[in-house]
């Protein structure tokens, strides 16, 4: 790519200088129905790495990219949600139509359409034909998943298709790379509006589907077999019996792995840093500088990075149960549960999402055609377990809960105490929405339909990449956010001078915040320390514990015992569970208040959530801290 | 087909809609009794008036259950699948493909 792909801003003016007959597009729309490949797609002409994974719904908003065509030119291209016909009916619904016809005012409207259709279900796709042909807009008919529809036998005649919809045809494979040069040669000639045979009556869906069918039988298109492993696969997951027990195996197996793992990786990083930082006190002359180094950035930023692997493992389970298909069959077998609860389906893979961040979650909740159901939805994802939470509950596990087997090898108290708190924000989820749903937001029932995709092999290149974003947001994190509230934290510890020395902990500013806010906070069972990391994770969760290895790391006391051994000294046990109830509930992250108050257009709903979270949390650990303690 | 008089709400429920077919069972969909946005967007799933279905596997309890439909594999939670009359063909073996 060149230079100039990567800045929006020069892309135009490239754009400006087409040769060829003023025809060739500024911006181009890639849309098609649900779980189609268009992300797929986008991803393969722009370079760009969109979330992808194998279920309908995961684009709700555009995208925008820059394709470079070989010859140098630029296309802008929009990546669009999934749509079934042009008739809006969700927000992301909304966002596909009003984009096609130039009704955004953020986006231009589109001067070409790339169409994305899965060739194997060919017959039903077509029927999206119809209204984006009617717009008049040069078209070219994406038919992915040439590769699946080789292997089962299915069939078709490009260019009596080609002639019958009046608009270029290319048989693709997104996956695999296969015909993207076609869609090239498309982007960069010039392009005729279509001039399709007939169209139905738009509204009719019945002569749309019938319209459809008889292209596809002009075009000779004979559809693959039913896909075999799909069915076999199904055989199991969707067992009465195994089904619900592979379901639980996977989730207790996911856990577990995280667990131990990401041990051996963890504790290499934990060395690193004792190393590094050893180095850095030796280099250094006792100063200043070096106990900010060291006490600060070291110990804080330190204890936060020991968990990169967990959560990279985290993210590796979500992607592979996200892009083999299985998420789809699990919100099938949790789907009862959340009826119970009153929400739709629906609502489940949001949540699954929230497992791994809130924020993702909360804007995917766009698919959900209920307002109501959305708003609930928003209101609860942030009690599902993040991968934030994990630094925290991995480090108050590690130190308090002696690991012993439960049920042999299969089952210790450690995972077992981590399932327990997945279970308790997963409770506090769905409680709360049953209380939602049945006084302040109780609304009509929509119904449920979830489109089972076919199990594929998750790619090398779609999981890696992936994992190589979440590192470098993790990282990203560390080096900001985290960084920056240690460096306070570490001037918080530092001032104000006593007696022209530097202060003990307890009577810095830090401390004396701590000490303030301590009457509140013990019932709790914690301490001052702890209540400046309470204060600190109000940025985000896993600051508490950058905030605690620096807090102890400074204190002279501690200072040789490590994380684990200072915080066991520190916290009673009653206290120590009464903390991890605080973080299952507690809604601490700037960026998911944020946007929520983005998507519910205000500051009612996010500061409700946060007043409600912050009171269960309180009274949760209160209990907590009473029984145990 | 047979119409039946409606009048009692067991006797059209019991015979002739989407939850009656157990997994295997094929049926020929005649008419869907839901709001008209709601009924649009079954039938732009596939689910049209003519359409056959064949019941696939489920979630724990037989809901929501998987409906082969028009080339795709759609969920339904019974309270929807209720509202999708059919014309339930003879018994068959599970197709196994």
């Amino acid at each position: 790519m060149s230079e100039c792909s990567n800045c929006s801003s020069c892309a135009p003016a490239a754009v400006l200088e087409f040769p060829k007959n003023g025809a060739a597009p500024k911006t181009v729309a890639v849309i098609g129905p649900p779980n189609s490949g268009k992300t797929t797609l986008f991803n393969r002409l722009t370079g760009l790495r969109q979330k992808v994974a194998n279920f309908p719904g995961v684009t709700v908003e555009q995208h925008t990219g820059v394709a470079e065509l070989p010859d140098g030119r630029a296309v802008r291209l929009i990546d669009l949600p999934g749509v079934y016909s042009l008739q809006p009916r969700s927000e992301d619904e909304q966002v596909a139509y009003d984009v096609l016809t130039g009704n955004r005012a953020d986006t231009p409207k589109p001067e070409a359409i790339l169409l994305v259709l899965d060739t194997t279900n060919l017959a039903r796709h077509l029927m999206l034909a119809a209204p984006i042909l009617a717009l008049g807009v040069p078209t070219l008919i994406v038919l992915n998943m040439a590769d699946d529809l080789r292997k089962r036998g299915g069939k078709l005649e490009l260019a009596a298709l080609s002639a019958e919809l009046g608009a270029p045809v290319a048989l693709v494979s997104a996956r695999q790379g296969e015909g993207i040069g076609q869609v090239f040669d498309f982007l960069a000639g010039a392009m005729p509006k279509p001039a399709p045979k007939g169209l139905p009556v738009l509204q009719d869906v019945p002569k749309c589907r019938q319209w459809a069918g008889q292209v596809g039988s002009e075009a000779k298109y004979h559809a693959p077999a039913p896909p075999k492993w799909t069915r076999r696969l199904d055989s199991i997951f969707l067992h009465p019996v195994w089904g619900a027990v592979i379901f639980l195996v996977v989730v207790v197996g996911v856990i577990r792995t995280i667990f131990k793992a990401a041990l051996p990786m963890s504790k290499g990083i934990e060395r690193l840093f004792a190393v590094s930082g050893k180095w850095v006190a030796t280099a250094l002359p006792d100063s200043l500088l070096r106990s900010l180094l060291i006490d600060g950035v070291w110990a804080g930023v330190g204890s936060v990075l020991v968990f990169l692997p967990q959560v990279l493992l985290l993210f590796l389970f979500i992607g592979i149960l996200e892009d083999s298909g299985y998420l789809a069959r699990a919100a099938l077998i949790a789907d009862r549960t959340m009826a119970r609860v009153g929400l739709q389906g629906k609502s489940f893979i949001p949540l699954l999402s929230a497992y791994g961040c809130a924020v993702p979650a909360i804007m995917s909740t766009r698919t959900i055609e209920n307002k109501r159901d959305r708003i609930a939805t928003i209101l609860i994802a942030p009690f599902m377990t993040c991968s934030a939470r994990l630094p925290v509950y991995a480090l108050l596990i590690a130190a308090f809960i002696p690991d012993r087997s439960l049920l042999g090898p299969f089952l210790g108290t450690q995972d077992a105490a981590l399932l327990g708190l997945y279970v308790l924000g997963f409770l506090a989820a769905v409680l709360t929405a049953w209380a939602l749903k049945s006084s302040v937001l109780k609304s009509g029932r929509t119904p449920f339909l979830l489109e089972m995709p076919s199990y594929r092999w998750p790619t090398l290149q779609s999981i890696g990449l992936r994992l190589l974003d979440r590192t470098k947001v993790f990282l990203v994190r560390a080096g900001t956010i985290i960084l920056l509230v240690t460096v306070i934290l570490w001037v918080a510890c530092n001032v104000p001078p006593i007696n022209g020395k530097l202060p003990d902990l307890e009577h810095s500013l830090a401390g004396t915040v701590g000490r303030t806010i301590e009457p509140a906070i013990r019932p709790l069972g914690f301490n001052w320390k702890i209540g400046i990391g309470l204060i600190t994770s109000l940025a985000a969760r896993e600051t508490i514990v950058s905030t605690l290895g620096a807090i102890y790391g400074m204190d002279p006391k501690t200072q040789e015992q490590g994380l684990q051994a200072a915080l066991r000294n520190d916290l009673s046990l009653g206290g120590a569970f009464a903390l991890l109830v605080f973080f299952a509930f507690a809604m601490q992250c700037m960026s998911t208040s944020a946007v929520v108050r983005r998507e519910t257009g205000g500051w009612t709903w996010p500061l409700l959530q946060f007043a409600y979270m912050g009171a269960l949390a309180y009274a949760g650990a209160f209990v907590v801290n009473h029984l145990i303690g | 087909m047979l119409q039946l008089s409606g009048n009692s709400a067991l006797a059209e429920t019991d015979f002739a809609t989407l939850v009656d077919l157990r997994h295997g069972d094929a049926a020929i969909l005649e008419r869907i009794d839901l709001p008209g946005d709601d009924a649009r967007r079954l039938m732009e799933l596939g689910f049209l008036p003519g359409a056959r279905v064949i019941a696939g596997r489920s979630g724990p309890g037989g809901d929501p259950r998987v409906f082969q439909v028009d080339g795709s594999e759609i969920a339904l939670r019974r309270e929807t699948a209720r509202n999708l009359k059919v014309r339930v063909e003879p018994a068959r073996k599970p197709r196994h493909t």
